[in-house]
């Protein structure tokens, strides 16, 4: 059985083993603290009223009532906001920022979205405030919902925002629109390349809103202490983020917000923005006591950020040798009811894994009246992905290229230019398109109609940026020899593990001999967010860094010991030793042991932003199964090929493809928001969002291709973004191989493939 | 979730003493894998909930040749099929069983729940009526027994009077050369409801090639399960074939008359109550031939 | 309205004693009451298992258990498993096969694992995927989860 392939070019002491994780154990026995687990003294509960309608202007609120309800202790309102005592003068070019920023926090006039934020309560327990916020009596006038991109679009559509105005190519248009922005990426010339080609595909396609479906429901506890101290727990993938975010929605200073960040149960991107922070901090400032509030199910699906659906048309177009001539994209992405759509990433993404002469593309970040959108693992890639690689399957077929040939030839290499200019460094697409090609998987051949059953099999590639961002790392020497790191990166999947290796590969010392933690904003520098692929890159960096300094004053140290020039000590795998005499010899630890009586700790910190990207490519092939009789699909095989640079742990390397494939599988078959004519959703549950089951999904094999990243010294490439990319087209190509359908339209579910194949049938 | 109190008594007559002094605020509580999510969501809102698992009669799981299968309202999925017996002589009620949620779901959901709560996806209810299932009702105003198929009156609603509860559903003892079998679509390999479901139960003669009897039942094509009579009946004796088997699942898509919602279109479901039916005649036919 | 009720039950082996409105869920007691917050909640609704824990022998979502319900039975949570010579097996196996990621999910897959394994060692992926089928998790892909249950089976047979 194949299972888990690496193949590497460099093998090192720590790196790319596979050690338990630091915080595996608590994690294992219920006793990792996660943003839900926490408790205070004298800590009240909240509740937050929210709309039933997806538009609406909110004509009054009334709270009297709640406020009255025996164990209420506050109750706020958008008015209770610093923006409603905020003049547009006052505020300037900021204006409209902020009053977004406020506006999805506590509606003001209108709201959005069903599940918008009008009120919250803060109770003695979460039963009292329930009943409390029933109480409270909102007048609405309801408003049509807007609910897709090409509605919004439309010619007259209603409008969400009368103050939005279209930023398109440099201008700002003349009337409100829904369409809050339009960027173009244009080279070469695509009529030409069009001209020059001897097959064309044009299609267009649709995908639904989907959620990243952490397991763990939003959470924030605060206390806003007397003295102005405001204190957050949270779980966040970015505890700075969360304090600027407050900072800015409550006009509060930054120095008086400490966020604690919490364990985190799963966030994928959707676990950046504020939505409870702010509410508890607001209800804690007017009970003078701590609060907590706590998602349920239903208000993490109706009002937190999922992903963007999407409408999107491809054209492509290529020589009867298989070689690109132009490509062409029009994207447009909903953000849901605030701008912010990941449209400009879905175009940059688009064409990324391709070498093309002439391209021409349109991306929109179009508002409706859904929850705001979040980033969601690759934020627009999958769509655009699911799009463009379903259109280089048809242009394959027609051309009757094997479709990993036909991406060899036209593969991204290094120093090919992305269409928004940036040039690839060394990249490893070429590699994974080999080893998929080489793969006991592709070399398979698919048994096309066992039981009367239909099978097929689907190829496709995708791309993520890894940017690096800003990381900081403070690293102290302990007297026993170990060493503390701690970093303002969240762990949500083997960070701690990750930061480890990379610090006892630099110092050359034992990896349990590390402890690394996550520190509060009051104490480490700052950190951006644990999401990109960037941290155990960027993160990375910082302790190497950080460990070169270690190494540097642990030298220094034992100079000043043996009252030697500092340039005859040299430190040579956990060893600090004298150049010429062997005598002068000192292990990590036994150095370390000294260090509080010859001048104190020994300490050094790193903040970097790594410049540049450390792109990483995935090839995924998948054998399907279609039931005729009933279009359900299921997944017989499942193999996710992908350059992670070096694997620092492999075994949390091959899970973040594992479960990137899994989430792009539910992507791409079942998973889907469904709204009534009246803009509500009426699946907010687990059991209706169908998310894949252990049932649905067989093992899912890797191979993880490593082509080092020339921009990290162990070679390291960011890798959870890239998997979640390949699994949309890739499946739906494998549905069309085995029923000759092309699913336009995602998710592709039962329904639609019985649609499709009576279409075919004509009856 | 709004106050409730809760009792736990130990009789049938004092658990409808405490049904009837609160009339429709007050409801049973078996599994309440159904019942505390429907409080939880402010779907349904009562001021009693009255433990039925200490009540002896609604725990009752016992099965014999000359009484027939009683299963008490109060006896979780996992019951039932951990009884060999039972398993063996119901294997359309198994395949019910063992399908509702997932195993921890199975550990407390019962049929006695899920015929009350009466979903027109509620899984377990056609095998029920296509076993030829009775519910035994207590009530202030003495015992009475209803076939499964008169039982549901609407989405969320049954026969139950105010005051009155489920004790146990009984079946008849399966005659030589019978087979059931109930099959659900769902988009998922598992945890899901059903965009249909069919389950059927069949008599065959000694040959084992004709059909003496069948009974048909249908789940979410209609605003209650449906007891798919004609279809059934069209096979009485019948030779058991592709054509006749065929002619049956017409006749239950006659019997259907579902909705398009976000689980399924109309043509959908009537396709699916077509495959369904064929599909499931044939297991309980091979079943029956002792396969 | 009446005040909270008395609940006597024995959990994780010790002889438990606390007060509970009727309206709370077992999960809440455990979380909110007892202050045992091993146990997860993912959706409130019995469609995740995060909340799982073995009751009278069976493995049940706490959050479809009143608190009252136990009076006088037995529960087991999370934090039952691993004694003082050290972890269960199945939590070992968690670790050494990276079965967790974000790791809200485990403890109910661990537990819910334990329901199967105790009387089943020898579960394949088959059966073991099935019974999981009431455990969701968002990270894995559920690949390395089995992988681990099937490791901890050999080590329990």
């Amino acid at each position: 059985m194949v299972a888990n392939i690496v193949l590497s070019e460099v093998e090192y002491t720590h790196i790319g083993k596979r050690p338990v994780r630091p915080d595996g154990v608590d994690k294992v026995i219920g006793r990792a603290q996660y943003g839900p687990d926490i408790t205070l003294k004298g800590l009240l509960h909240g509740k937050v009223l929210r709309s039933p309608y997806a538009h609406a202007r909110i004509k009054s609120i009334d709270t009297s009532q709640a406020e009255a309800y025996p164990g209420v202790r506050a109750v706020i309102t958008a008015q209770d906001l610093p923006f409603a005592s905020l003049s547009k003068e006052e505020l300037g070019a900021g204006y409209q920022a902020l009053k977004f920023a406020s506006d999805h926090v506590l509606a003001g006039g209108k709201v959005l979205f069903k599940g918008h934020p009008v009120a919250a309560v803060a109770a003695a327990n979460p039963h009292v405030a329930e009943e409390a916020a029933k109480l409270i009596k909102v007048e609405y006038e309801e408003l049509p919902p807007v609910m897709s991109v090409v509605e919004a679009m439309a010619e007259g559509a209603t409008l969400l925002h009368d103050d939005l105005y279209t930023s398109s190519l440099g201008e700002t248009s003349q009337t409100a629109s829904n369409v809050a922005a339009h960027a173009r990426y244009e080279k070469g010339d695509v009529a030409q390349g069009f001209d020059e080609a001897a097959v064309v595909v044009e299609r267009e396609f649709q995908t639904a809103s989907v959620h990243q479906g952490y397991i763990e429901p939003h959470n924030g506890t605060a206390f806003w202490s007397a003295d102005g101290q405001l204190d957050v727990w949270c779980s966040t993938q970015g505890a700075f983020t969360v304090r600027s975010s407050l900072a800015n929605v409550l006009r509060h200073p930054v120095s008086k917000i400490k966020v604690t960040p919490m364990e985190m149960g799963g966030g994928f991107g959707g676990k950046i923005s504020i939505y409870l922070e702010p509410l508890a901090a607001l209800l804690s400032k007017k009970s003078g006591q701590p609060v907590k509030l706590v998602m349920n199910r239903v208000e993490v699906f109706e009002a937190s950020g999922p992903a963007s659906g999407s409408w999107m048309k491809v054209k492509m177009g290529a020589t009867t040798d298989g070689k690109l001539t132009a490509c062409q994209a029009e994207l447009a992405l909903d953000a849901g009811a605030y701008p912010g759509s990941p449209a400009m990433s879905a175009a940059m993404c688009a064409f990324a894994c391709y070498d093309y002469p002439n391209g021409l593309l349109d991306a929109y970040d179009v508002v409706v009246n859904k929850p705001k959108t979040q980033a969601y693992r690759a934020p627009g890639s999958p769509q655009a992905a699911y799009a463009v690689e379903s259109v280089v399957d048809e242009l394959c077929e027609k051309l009757g290229i094997d479709p990993v040939e036909f991406r060899l030839r036209n593969a991204s290499k290094e120093g090919t230019r992305r269409i928004e200019g940036p040039v690839y460094r060394r990249i490893g697409l070429v590699e994974c398109l080999e080893a998929a090609r080489s793969h006991d998987h592709y070399q398979t051949a698919v048994d096309f109609q066992p039981n009367g059953k239909l099978r097929g099999r689907g190829v496709a590639s995708g791309f993520w940026f890894n940017r690096g961002f800003v990381s900081s790392c403070n690293l102290t020497v302990n007297p026993d020899g170990t060493v503390s790191v701690v970093m303002g990166s969240v762990d949500l999947c083997g960070t701690r593990a990750s930061i480890a290796q990379q610090t006892a590969e630099a110092l050359g010392i034992a990896y349990e001999d590390i402890k690394p933690s996550i520190a509060d904003t009051d104490s480490i520098g700052y950190t951006f967010i644990t999401g990109g692929s960037r941290t155990t890159f960027a993160t990375g960096l910082a302790t190497i860094n950080a460990s070169q300094d270690i190494k540097q004053r642990m030298v220094e140290r034992a100079a000043a010991i043996w009252e030697a020039p500092v340039e005859d000590v040299e430190y040579v795998d956990g060893v600090i030793q004298h150049k010429s005499d062997s005598e002068l010899r000192m292990t990590f630890k036994e150095l370390a042991g000294r260090t509080l009586t010859t001048g104190g700790s020994i300490t050094a910190q790193c903040n970097i932003d790594p410049p540049g990207e450390g792109n990483s490519f995935a090839v995924h092939v998948v054998d399907v199964e279609v039931d005729q009789d009933t279009g359900k699909v299921d997944i017989l095989r499942y193999t996710a090929i992908q350059d992670c640079g070096k694997a620092v742990h492999p075994s949390y390397v091959e899970g973040q493809m594992q479960g990137g494939a899994a989430q792009g599988i539910g992507w791409a078959l079942n998973e889907e928001y469904f709204f009534n004519g009246q803009g509500q959703m009426t699946n907010s549950s687990f059991l209706d969002y169908r998310m894949p089951i252990s049932l649905d999904l067989p093992m899912i094999d890797t191979v993880i291709v490593e082509v080092a990243n020339p921009g990290h010294p162990y070679g390291v490439r960011g890798v959870g973004e890239t998997p979640i990319v390949p699994p949309l087209a890739a499946i739906a190509n494998a549905v069309y191989q085995a029923t000759g359908v092309r699913m336009q339209s995602l998710p592709i579910t039962p329904g639609k493939v019985l649609d499709a194949l009576w279409s075919q049938n004509g009856s | 979730m709004d106050w409730i109190d809760f009792a736990t008594p130990k009789t049938v007559s004092e658990a409808v003493e405490l049904l009837a002094s609160k009339g429709d605020r007050a409801r049973l509580l078996a599994g309440g894998t159904d019942l505390l999510v429907q409080l939880r969501g402010g779907r349904r809102s009562v001021d009693l909930v009255v433990d039925a698992k200490q009540i002896p009669e609604l725990n009752e799981l016992s099965y014999s040749a000359q009484n027939g299968l009683v299963i008490g309202a109060a006896v979780p999925c996992y019951r039932i099929y951990a009884d060999n017996a039972i398993a063996t002589a119901y294997p359309g009620l198994m395949d019910a069983a063992t399908l509702i949620g997932g195993i921890q779901i199975q550990g407390r959901a019962t049929l006695g729940g899920n015929l009350c709560n009466a979903a027109p996806s509620g899984d377990s209810i056609p095998p029920i009526i296509a076993l030829g299932g009775v519910a035994h009702i207590a009530g202030s105003n003495g015992s009475r027994q209803v076939a499964a198929e008169d039982f549901c009156t609407g989405p969320g609603r049954n026969v139950l009077q105010d005051g009155e509860m489920l004790v146990s559903i009984n079946f008849p003892t399966p005659v030589a050369h019978s087979g059931a079998s109930y099959l659900r679509f769902i988009p998922r390999n598992e945890m899901d409801i059903a965009v249909a479901g069919v389950g059927t139960s069949v008599v065959l003669d000694a040959s084992g090639q004709n059909f003496v009897s069948a009974r048909i039942s249908l789940a979410s094509v209609a605003p209650t399960p449906v007891f798919a009579k004609d279809a059934g009946e069209s096979l009485a004796g019948k030779p058991v074939s592709e054509a006749t088997i065929q002619e049956a699942s017409e006749k239950a898509i006659a019997a259907a008359t579902p909705i398009s919602d976000m689980r399924g279109t109309i043509r959908q479901r009537n396709h699916l109550v077509g495959v369904l039916t064929r599909r499931t005649l044939n297991i309980a036919v091979e079943r029956a031939r002792g396969g | 309205m009446p005040g909270p009720t008395h609940v006597q039950a024995t959990i994780n082996g010790e002889d438990v004693n606390f007060l509970c409105e009727p309206r709370q869920s077992l999960l809440e007691v455990l979380r909110d009451v007892l202050g045992m917050t091993g146990t997860k909640e993912g959706c409130n609704d019995g469609n995740c298992g995060a909340c799982t824990v073995i009751f009278d022998g069976r493995i049940v979502d706490s959050c479809l258990v009143l608190g009252v319900e136990i009076q006088g039975r037995e529960v087991t949570t999370i934090e039952g498993l691993a004694t003082a010579d050290g972890l269960h097996p199945i939590q070992q196996a968690f670790l050494e096969n990276a079965a967790l990621q974000c790791g809200i999910c485990t403890p109910g897959f661990i537990v819910a694992s334990k329901g199967l394994l105790d009387g089943e060692p020898g579960a394949d992926e088959g059966r073991i995927r099935h019974w999981l089928a009431g455990n969701l998790c968002r990270c894995t892909g559920y690949d390395k989860i089995v992988r681990a249950v099937l490791d901890a089976g050999e080590k329990m047979k």
